[in-house]
């Protein structure tokens, strides 16, 4: 039997891999997804969405909001005169509404394949070779393997945790993401090794469910990434606010596990220290991941840090074969693998396709979220770039008070020449929400000024966003 | 007080025109009548004249901006004094510091997204610089209906038949033309590399008019080669004394333009033009000539060329020749002409079947004068040989006719006693 044939092959079905292959589809090409077993459910089937869906954005968001509830019913309620006694929390009940999410929403990208006419492959796709055109593509399944062929090939395959020598993860005391979503019982002691969007996510969630968390990070500096200013409020709401440990500049010098939990060994300093934990959390970042894909048969080309090396538009150094997503440079985010997804689709279909990396959005879902988009305070400072900053604080919101969650503020950051939004940063509730209207002005190329001629609904959170636009001409009406 | 400085009214079939290059900044001084700013349209080059003596104080468009006629583009202060280092006053420093902001912002917003993302997209698969579509978004920004009605203008501004009474650039030689834009030739060849530059609004003009040329004509062409050695000695002869009286050089393209006028006389219908389903016979006779220029081929009108004298032909040439030089035709000068003569010779071409400018219906293309074996009375001698070709509008032009006018152009140049006696 003659080999399947496509028009596109995508290898790996994540938020990545599952959008290009959608939007190809619609394009008018006959495509297949490859999936492995990584996310199978309990029966064997493959579960389409990747790292995100199933052990990343959404099983966290869901841990978040249980333990949010949690939180507020024993610290918050309290405020607006309701009272709860005997508040309990149930574990496995979470991590099934949890698991029923996920399952809800892989199924829902299965149910677009369909539609889509989207032909789901399972197993492990790795390269083969080339003839006449049409890249070969195995596909190695649990019981059936096969080769198909395609014209246009776009690797997908996401990332997997960093490793640290001489630190197993079991997911069981030792975890890493996997485990650290699916813990059975709430740890007395939580250790964190990694102070990045995973550690601290994480380490609210299993903080707010009552457990003593400590971070560890290796960094001298606290979310680097991060504008300084917002950085700096986060730290000092998630420490002394909320009780996070948070040891800064720190070396790992071993990793003991012992029956009734693990000690780590570190030094922070010219101090030697010592943390006993019952779990221990280990999210020190991902790296690509390339393995099993048989990148060396066809000499597709893997840079230095594991990526799959690809220009601005996502071609690697072999013809038609492309990558997106957490394989290739540039931010591990979901959103802009789909939007790398998108634009190689139509790129394939010869439109013009564009990522605009100036304006991805980051999110990082503490309470209060932290969200930007655009240039930080110091990138600017580092390119010369003269600006002016607007900054107001959601405490002179009438919504925010009402809503009982106050903390935080919106600044934003305007060319002082152009008065052109070069960034915005915000930390507060529901900031990743408000992110929207500045990822919005910035590929728009807006002024500051557009968004203080803009109306805002009040009450609402979006009007501080206002107030920052108006600051930035120093003149905000209500702050 | 302040004046303003807007476009001028443009001719009733240009919708608009793009700012080529600012002569003034904000803060200097102008005097009144002094050229401000160039604008292109896509017929000619236009100079914007101060209207007022003053000091620019504000420039509300760019170079490369599009604007319309009776467009704002900038004001003039008559009171204000023009900056000078320190001592400039605040009127004038305070906008001459927004105005280089806008030409040159600072790093981090050096690639102006002037337009938002479906637009941005959408000029990508055109090939449009955004800097050459006029946004109708806040702030002038572009948006994805301002670059599919520019992907889509070609199409809605091709004219009925009656309309383009203006002009043709024409045609032939537009290859080998001076282009407007520079291309890098030496980043070419290192690297592969590719470079796009917007088409000027001119040469956009010329391509749209050269493709509706070619699809509304049936175009022919016909041939014949001249003996110039006839025209060659009279001009030889008389050339010093034709220069002493008429404070020109004699040429060869009046002669052509005689020549051609005689046969137009001759036959009608090569001066005629189409009008839906009518003919439209011309009894007047303008001349467009080819002439390069920095920014493309333009096509000036020698109007009523029969009236002429050979001189006073060789004299509107030359002034063509120098206002194109100059960018300073006007359009008056290039809108009309019932035929049109190119000349591919000049840049050394042999043969060629030059485009008809709509609605004309004819048109002569001349080349280069070589010597070449020609058999006389049963001898062969060497003759100064020109091929002539004339490309017609087989339409409503018979072979007959044009063949017949191209004989009487040959025998004219071949005879040029014959254009004094009208045979």
């Amino acid at each position: 039997m003659a080999n399947k044939q496509f028009d596109v092959v995508v290898i790996g079905g994540g938020p990545g891999g599952y959008v290009a292959a959608i939007r190809a589809a619609q394009l008018g090409y006959a495509v297949a997804c490859i999936e492995s077993a990584a996310y199978a459910d309990p029966k064997g089937e493959v579960r389409l969405g990747g790292t995100c869906l199933n052990v990343g954005c959404i099983p966290s968001k869901a841990l978040l909001r249980s333990s949010e509830l949690y939180a507020e019913a024993d610290h918050a309620f309290e405020m607006h005169g309701i009272s709860v006694s005997d508040l309990k929390v149930d574990v496995a009940t979470m991590m099934r509404r949890k698991d029923n999410i996920v399952t809800q929403l892989t199924g829902g990208i299965r149910g677009l394949f369909k539609k889509n006419k989207v032909t789901l492959l399972s197993g492990r796709g790795s390269f083969v070779g080339r003839e006449s055109e049409l890249w070969q593509i195995a596909v190695a399944g649990k019981e059936v393997s096969e080769v198909v062929e395609a014209r246009h090939v776009i690797v997908a395959t996401g990332s997997v945790p960093r490793q640290l020598p001489g630190i197993p993860v079991d997911n069981d005391t030792i975890c890493d993401n996997v485990g650290a979503l699916a813990l059975g019982a709430i740890p007395q002691r939580l250790g964190v090794i990694g102070a990045g969007v995973i550690g601290l996510e994480l380490g609210s969630v299993w903080k707010r469910l009552g457990a003593d968390v400590t971070i560890l990070e290796a960094m001298p500096d606290f979310l680097a990434a991060a504008d300084p200013a917002v950085a700096k409020e986060a730290r000092k709401i998630l420490t002394q606010k909320q009780g996070l440990k948070l040891n800064l500049g720190v070396k790992i010098t071993g990793v003991k596990q012992g029956k009734k939990g693990v000690t780590v060994d570190y030094e922070m300093g010219d101090e030697v220290l010592k943390l006993e934990c019952d779990k221990l959390i280990v999210s020190v970042g991902r790296v690509p991941s390339t393995q099993g894909l048989n990148a060396e048969a066809v000499g597709l080309k893997i840079d230095g840090r594991g990526c799959v090396e690809v220009d601005e538009h996502c071609l690697t150094n072999l013809e038609n074969v492309w990558a997106i997503g957490d394989v290739v440079r540039g931010p591990m985010l979901a959103h802009k693998a789909s939007e790398e997804g998108v634009m190689v689709a139509e790129l394939i279909a010869g439109q013009a396709g564009h990522v605009n990396y100036d304006a991805i959005p980051w999110v990082i879902y503490t309470h209060p979220e932290i969200a930007w988009v655009g240039k930080t305070e110091t990138q600017l400072k580092n390119d010369g770039v003269e600006y002016r900053v607007g900054q107001v604080p959601f405490l002179a919101n009438g919504r925010a008070l009402g809503q009982g969650d106050a903390s935080g503020f919106v600044r934003i950051l305007a060319c002082a020449q152009t008065d052109r939004v070069l960034g915005v940063h915000i930390i507060g509730a529901n900031a990743s929400e408000l992110i929207a209207e500045a990822v919005t002005a910035i590929e728009f190329g807006a002024v500051s000024e557009d968004i203080a001629r803009i109306c805002h609904a009040h009450p609402t959170l979006s009007e501080v966003m206002h107030e920052a636009a108006l600051a930035v001409d120093k003149r905000a009406l209500h702050f | 007080m302040l004046i303003e400085v807007k476009v001028p009214q443009l001719s009733e079939s240009i919708a608009e025109a793009t700012l080529v290059s600012w002569h003034k900044n904000v803060g200097d001084a102008v005097a009144r009548d002094e050229n401000l700013i160039d604008i292109e349209t896509d017929k000619v080059v236009l100079e914007l004249p101060a209207p007022s003596a003053g000091v620019l104080v504000e420039v509300l468009k760019g170079n490369g901006d599009s604007v319309i006629s009776g467009e704002l583009i900038a004001r003039i202060d008559t009171e204000a004094k023009a900056s000078a280092g320190a001592s400039a006053s605040a009127t004038t420093a305070a906008p001459a510091a927004k105005a280089e902001a806008k030409v040159a912002p600072a790093k981090a917003a050096a690639a102006p997204a002037n337009a938002g993302p479906a637009a941005r997209k959408a000029l990508a698969e055109k090939g449009i610089d955004a800097a050459t579509v006029a946004g109708t978004g806040p702030g002038g920004r572009v948006t994805k209906a301002d670059v599919l009605g520019t992907a889509a203008a070609p199409k809605a501004a091709a004219p009925a038949p009656s309309a383009p009474r203006a002009v043709p650039p024409a045609p032939t030689f537009a290859a080998a033309l001076p282009q407007p834009a520079v291309v890098d030739t030496d980043a070419l060849l290192a690297d592969r590399p590719e470079q796009r530059v917007p088409m000027s609004r001119l040469r956009s003009r010329v391509a749209e008019r050269l493709i509706q040329s070619q699809s509304q004509n049936a175009i022919l062409t016909t041939f014949n080669e001249v003996n110039m050695a006839p025209v060659m000695e009279l001009r030889k002869k008389y050339q010093d004394k034709f220069e002493k009286e008429h404070g020109v050089k004699l040429g060869f393209m009046s002669f052509f333009v005689k020549a051609a006028v005689a046969a137009l006389k001759k036959f009608p219908i090569l001066n005629a033009s189409v009008d839906g389903s009518d003919i439209v016979y011309h009894g007047y006779f303008d001349i467009g000539i080819a002439v390069g220029s920095p920014r493309g081929l333009v096509v000036p009108i020698i109007r009523d060329a029969d009236q002429l004298s050979l001189a006073q032909i060789e004299k509107k040439i030359a002034e063509f020749g120098a206002k194109a030089k100059d960018g300073k035709l006007s359009l008056e000068e290039l809108t009309g002409g019932t035929f049109s003569i190119s000349n591919g010779g000049v840049f050394g071409s042999m043969l060629s079947t030059p485009i008809i400018n709509p609605p004309q219906s004819a048109i002569l293309g001349i080349h280069a004068t070589k010597e070449r074996p020609v058999v006389e009375n049963g001898q062969i001698v060497i003759r100064p040989i020109n091929y002539l070709a004339m490309s017609y509008d087989h339409r409503i032009i018979d072979g007959r006719e044009a063949v017949l006018g191209l004989v009487t152009m040959k025998e004219a140049l071949e005879d040029p006693a014959r254009l004094l006696l009208d045979i």
